[in-house]
C-alpha cells in the first residue's frame, strides 16, 4: 500500500507537537531578524564611514555565504571560542542574523523613499534622532515595505528544517526520526510538506491582512 | 559693516556676520551681513538662485555655513564661545538655540501619518516634554486660531492644500519660536488657496510677538506686510530698505530689472 492512513493518524499528533516548535522558531526568528534589521538598515544610514562601512561589509559578508554553513558555525565554532549556545538559541540567532540582513535591504528601501521634506520638518521642530526615527521615519518607511517582509517572514519559515542539521526537534527533524523508526517515510514526509504549503498560504493572507491594517491606521490609504 | 540694518541699541533677534556658503567653487551667499531686530518683519526677494532660500535653511540649521557667525538671540547658532573663541558646538546646545526658530516650508511637509491634531502635538510632547493635554489644547487652540478648529481629525491628504499650510503654521507656532521663517509658502499652492495662508500670516503679525523672515514672491504681501524688504542678487544683498522705498524708488539697477519683470508677468 502506497498510503497507509493508520500510520498517518499515528504520527499525526507527534507531527502537529513539532510544528507548534517550527511556528515558535519562525516567530522569534522573524522577530529577531525585523529588529536587526532595522538596526542594521538604521547604522547603515550612518553619516560616520567608521559605522556605515562595516555594516554594508558585515550584510554582504552574511548575505554571500550560506544559512546552513552559519547555523553549524554558531553550534560547532563558537564553542571552540568559548561560547556554548544550546541547538535552539544557537538556530534562531543564525536565522535572525541571516534574515536580519535581507530585512535590512528592505528597510534601507523604504527609508531612502521617505522625502527629504520629512527629515526637514523633524529638524525644524527640534526631534531627536531617536523621535524622528520612532516618530515621523519608521511609521512612513514600513508599511510599503510589508510585503517584501512577509515574503521573508515565509522564506525564513521554509528554511527552519535547515535546523535539523543541528538536530532541533522541529518538524522536519521530527519527521526524520518517525520514517526511520517505522522505516515509512512517505507519510511523514509528505505531511511535513502539506503542514509548510498551509502555513505558507495562512502567512501570505495574513501579511496582506495586516498590511491593510497598517495603512488604515496610518491614514495612508 | 555695509550692509547693517538701521542701528538699533538694542541686540539683534538674528544676526548674519560675514555668513558665506558654497557649493563646491559656486558660492551661494557672500559674506553675508544681515541684523533682525526683535518683532521685525523681514521680507526677502530677488531672482531664483540669488540664495534667498539658503539664508532661511541655514538658519534652520539645514544648511551647514561655511564662514562666518550666525547669531541667535544674542548667542551663537552652531557655535560657543570658549575662552573667548568661538569653536563649534555640540548637539546639545545646537537644539538649544534652534529650539528658538519655527519654520515653513513651501511643501508644508505635514507628517502624512499624523492627524492635525496629532501633528501640532508630536514636537510639544517629545520635546519640550509637555504633559499630553496641555499639548492637544494648545493644538486645538492654534489650530482654531489658523481657522481649522473643526478640522483636527483630518490627514493631511484629507486636507487642501492651503489647509495643510495653516497646519504646518500651527504645529510651528507649538513650539512657541521667537523667530518664524516662511520660506515661499504659498508658492505650491493653487491661486485661489493663497490669500487663506496670508491672511493666517497677517494674523500672526498683528497678534504675536514674534520676529518673522519670509522669502516670497508675493510682491503685494510684502509690500504690505513687511516693515523691511531685502533684495537678494548674486548672493548680495543688492539693495534693502522699507517697502514703501524698495518698491517705490528702487536705487539699484537689478532691483528695478527684477521688480519690472515680476511685475510683467502678474
Amino acid at each position: 500500500m502506497l498510503w497507509d492512513w493508520g500510520y498517518t493518524w499515528e504520527i499525526l499528533p507527534i507531527l502537529a507537537r513539532a510544528s507548534l516548535l517550527t511556528v515558535q522558531v519562525t516567530i522569534l526568528g522573524f522577530a529577531l531578524a525585523a529588529t536587526f534589521g532595522l538596526l542594521l538598515a538604521i547604522l547603515r544610514m550612518s553619516r560616520s564611514p567608521w559605522i556605515a562601512a562595516p555594516t554594508a561589509g558585515f550584510v554582504e559578508f552574511v548575505r554571500s555565504t550560506p544559512l546552513l554553513i552559519q547555523i553549524a558555525f554558531i553550534y560547532f565554532v563558537l564553542p571552540g571560542f568559548g561560547i556554548t549556545l544550546g541547538a535552539m538559541t544557537a538556530g534562531l540567532l543564525a536565522l535572525g542574523m541571516h534574515y536580519g540582513t535581507y530585512c535590512s535591504e528592505v528597510y534601507r528601501a523604504g527609508l531612502a523613499n521617505i522625502p527629504r521634506g520629512q527629515w526637514e520638518a523633524s529638524t525644524a521642530l527640534n526631534l531627536s534622532a531617536f523621535h524622528t526615527f520612532r516618530d515621523v521615519i519608521i511609521p512612513q518607511a514600513i508599511p510599503p515595505v510589508v510585503p517584501a517582509l512577509g515574503n521573508y517572514l515565509i522564506a525564513l519559515f521554509k528554511e527552519t528544517p535547515l535546523l535539523s542539521a543541528i538536530a532541533v526537534l522541529e518538524l522536519m527533524q521530527t519527521a526524520k526520526i518517525l520514517g526511520s523508526e517505522n522505516f515509512r517515510y512517505t507519510e511523514p514526509i509528505t505531511l511535513v510538506g502539506l503542514f509548510f504549503l498551509v502555513f505558507s498560504l495562512v502567512t501570505a493572507l495574513l501579511v496582506r491582512q495586516f498590511e491593510r491594517w497598517l495603512y488604515r491606521r496610518g491614514g495612508l490609504a | 559693516m555695509s550692509d547693517r540694518s538701521t542701528g538699533t541699541a538694542r541686540q539683534p533677534m538674528v544676526r548674519f556676520e560675514n555668513v558665506t556658503k558654497s557649493y563646491g567653487a559656486f558660492t551661494v551667499l557672500d559674506e553675508l551681513n544681515l541684523d533682525i531686530a526683535a518683532g521685525e518683519k523681514v521680507a526677502i526677494i530677488g531672482p531664483s538662485g540669488s540664495g534667498k532660500t539658503t539664508v532661511l535653511r541655514m538658519l534652520m540649521t539645514l544648511e551647514t555655513i561655511n564662514g562666518g557667525v550666525i547669531w541667535v538671540d544674542g548667542e551663537p547658532l552652531t557655535h560657543v564661545e570658549r575662552n573667548g573663541q568661538l569653536v563649534p558646538a555640540d548637539m546639545r546646545h545646537l537644539r538649544r538655540i534652534r529650539g528658538k526658530i519655527g519654520m515653513v516650508f513651501q511643501h508644508f511637509n505635514l507628517f502624512p501619518h499624523m492627524t492635525a491634531l496629532k501633528n501640532c502635538m508630536e514636537a510639544p510632547v517629545t520635546v519640550l516634554k509637555m504633559p499630553k493635554r496641555e499639548a492637544e489644547e494648545r493644538a486645538r487652540e492654534l489650530l482654531a486660531m489658523v481657522g481649522l478648529g473643526e478640522k483636527l481629525g483630518h490627514y493631511p491628504s484629507q486636507l487642501s492644500g492651503g489647509q495643510q499650510q495653516r497646519v504646518a503654521i500651527a504645529r510651528a507656532l507649538a513650539m512657541r519660536p521667537k523667530v518664524m521663517l516662511f520660506d515661499e509658502v504659498t508658492s505650491a499652492l493653487d491661486p485661489e488657496l493663497v490669500g487663506e495662508v496670508l491672511n493666517v500670516i497677517r494674523k500672526l503679525g498683528s497678534e504675536l510677538d514674534v520676529t518673522m523672515l519670509m522669502v516670497t514672491h508675493q510682491m503685494g504681501f510684502a509690500k504690505e506686510f513687511a516693515d523691511r524688504v531685502c533684495f537678494f542678487y548674486g548672493g548680495k544683498i543688492a539693495e534693502q530698505g522699507p517697502p514703501a522705498q524698495l518698491f517705490g524708488a528702487p536705487e539699484n539697477e537689478r532691483t528695478r530689472q527684477f521688480l519690472s519683470a515680476v511685475l510683467e508677468a502678474t
